[in-house]
């Protein structure tokens, strides 16, 4: 059976480190923020300028002054600093946030990422996504393993135009994770969701990969 | 009273706006934008503009109000979404927008105020935003090659910031995230205009605490009626007295 949401964000939470600052994607990505194990130091960081992200703030107290990447209230904690657009992307580009999570549309098996546009159709743009996967040393992305309609979305080359090229090492998806590495060393199958056999992730699967199960 | 002090919004901007002009405005989403410049900017009428800044708004509110108002001939800008406007008018091709990586975009407005013309950065390296430009590799401290994309530095005719405090000599300070793309929009143009919810006297903000340095600011105005609209409000539930025991 596929993983759910949460599941897919626990098994993205198993990559915190103790110590770590870590960037988070909207969406599924978001959700690991409540799933940090105990006893264990997490900063978050939030691209429009702060370190140390508290949870969402008590109804009526909320602060136009104080929102995240997605817009949406939060609060600061005792350890917070606050900063400049400029120094938040230095972090990132400067390799000093030590993981990413984020959202994909697809994913191909020399690691390149696309989730920022898709052609003919309206584009927002890619906010911080391009930054923080060209900056951030361990980029794990975390996505359905099929389109709606049920084709793939790791591939062997990603058909929709890149947010980076050679950028993902982990990919989480709700039927297996991979490990890729993104130096062009090829792509490992390293869990697979219960009930999922290797032929039926072989059929809605693109991308080539070896088993290390 | 302070040369840099002026009465409102539309007098700060009178006499310096014109048609085709370029303006940075500060903020991310709506969290910490110029509402009076920004209104002001609106009602000078001034057209063919080119906007740079993270957003443009969002439906109804901040840079959406020139929009709408069509005074925009072209944007620079991370992300665009929750602007119906202005997905109408890119898609017609009435707008043209340039869109940068955030991080990109926050680096070439510090750069155009630090007087560095280009630099050099992995963002973008192989996509869509590396089209057309100069790209080149730097080795990196194991002695492995990255490719790098360059990219130019950005000024502006007119730059409008929001801050939370300045004294009379326009050294500014920010609150919260509120302060996001205004510090380096602040050093980018050519006049910047700053809105404060308090002007105070020099002295009486600490100096060791200044975000932005008075230089940099040439104009000052203090803001009214502040709307403050929070795209997604999010909270959670207050504990019950049981648990918060």
């Amino acid at each position: 059976m596929a993983w759910t949401r949460e599941q897919m964000a626990a098994r993205a939470a198993k990559e915190l480190r103790d110590g770590y600052y870590v960037n988070l994607g909207i969406g599924i990505p978001t959700l690991v923020a409540n799933m940090i194990p105990d006893g264990m130091t997490v900063t978050l960081q939030s691209e429009n300028g702060m370190l140390g992200m508290g949870p969402f703030p008590y109804e009526g107290e909320q602060d136009a002054d104080l929102i995240n990447a997605g817009k949406q209230t939060i609060t600061e904690l005792p350890q917070t600093s606050y900063f400049s657009s400029a120094d938040s992307f230095g972090m990132i580009r400067g390799g000093h946030i030590q993981l990413s999570i984020l959202g994909g549309m697809q994913v191909d098996e020399k690691g390149d990422l696309a989730n920022w546009m898709v052609p003919g159709k309206m584009i927002k743009g890619m906010g911080g996504a391009m930054d923080l996967v060209a900056g951030v040393p361990r980029v794990v992305v975390v996505m359905d393993h099929r389109e709606k309609g049920g084709d793939p979305k790791f591939l062997k080359a990603c058909t929709l135009p890149l947010t980076g090229k050679g950028v993902v090492d982990l990919l989480i998806t709700d039927l297996a994770v991979f490990e890729i590495d993104r130096r062009g060393g090829g792509v490992k199958l390293t869990e697979l969701a219960d009930g999922v056999t290797l032929d039926e992730l072989r059929a809605c699967t693109g991308a080539a990969f070896t088993v290390a199960l | 009273m302070s040369r840099k002090i002026y009465p409102d919004a539309a007098s700060a901007l009178a006499g310096i706006t014109f048609d085709g002009m370029t303006v940075m405005s500060g903020g991310f989403g709506l969290s910490g934008i110029p509402e009076n410049l920004i209104v002001a900017l609106r009602d000078s009428g001034a057209k063919d503009l080119t906007v740079i800044g993270n957003n443009v708004g969002c439906d109804g509110h901040g840079m959406w109000l020139v929009l709408a108002n069509n005074q925009i001939r072209k944007v620079l800008a991370s992300y665009v979404g929750e602007n119906k406007i202005l997905e109408q008018r890119y898609m017609t091709g009435e707008i043209e927008i340039e869109f940068n990586p955030q991080g990109t975009l926050a680096e070439r407005i510090r750069a155009g105020g630090a007087g560095i013309p280009a630099f050099y950065t992995r963002t973008g390296y192989g996509t869509k935003v590396a089209e057309g430009k100069e790209t080149r590799q730097f080795p990196n401290p194991d002695g492995t090659l990255d490719w790098y994309v360059m990219e130019t530095g950005l000024t502006a005719d007119i730059a409008l910031v929001k801050a939370w405090k300045a004294d009379t000599e326009g050294n500014l300070v920010y609150r919260k995230t509120a302060r996001n793309f205004n510090p380096m929009i602040a050093t980018a143009g050519r006049i910047t205009i700053a809105e404060v919810e308090e002007i105070v006297e020099v002295g009486e903000l600490d100096p060791n605490q200044i975000h932005t340095p008075g230089i940099f600011v040439q104009r000052l105005i203090k803001g009214t009626n502040y709307v403050k609209h929070i795209e997604r409000v999010t909270t959670r539930p207050r504990p019950t007295s049981q648990e918060s025991n």
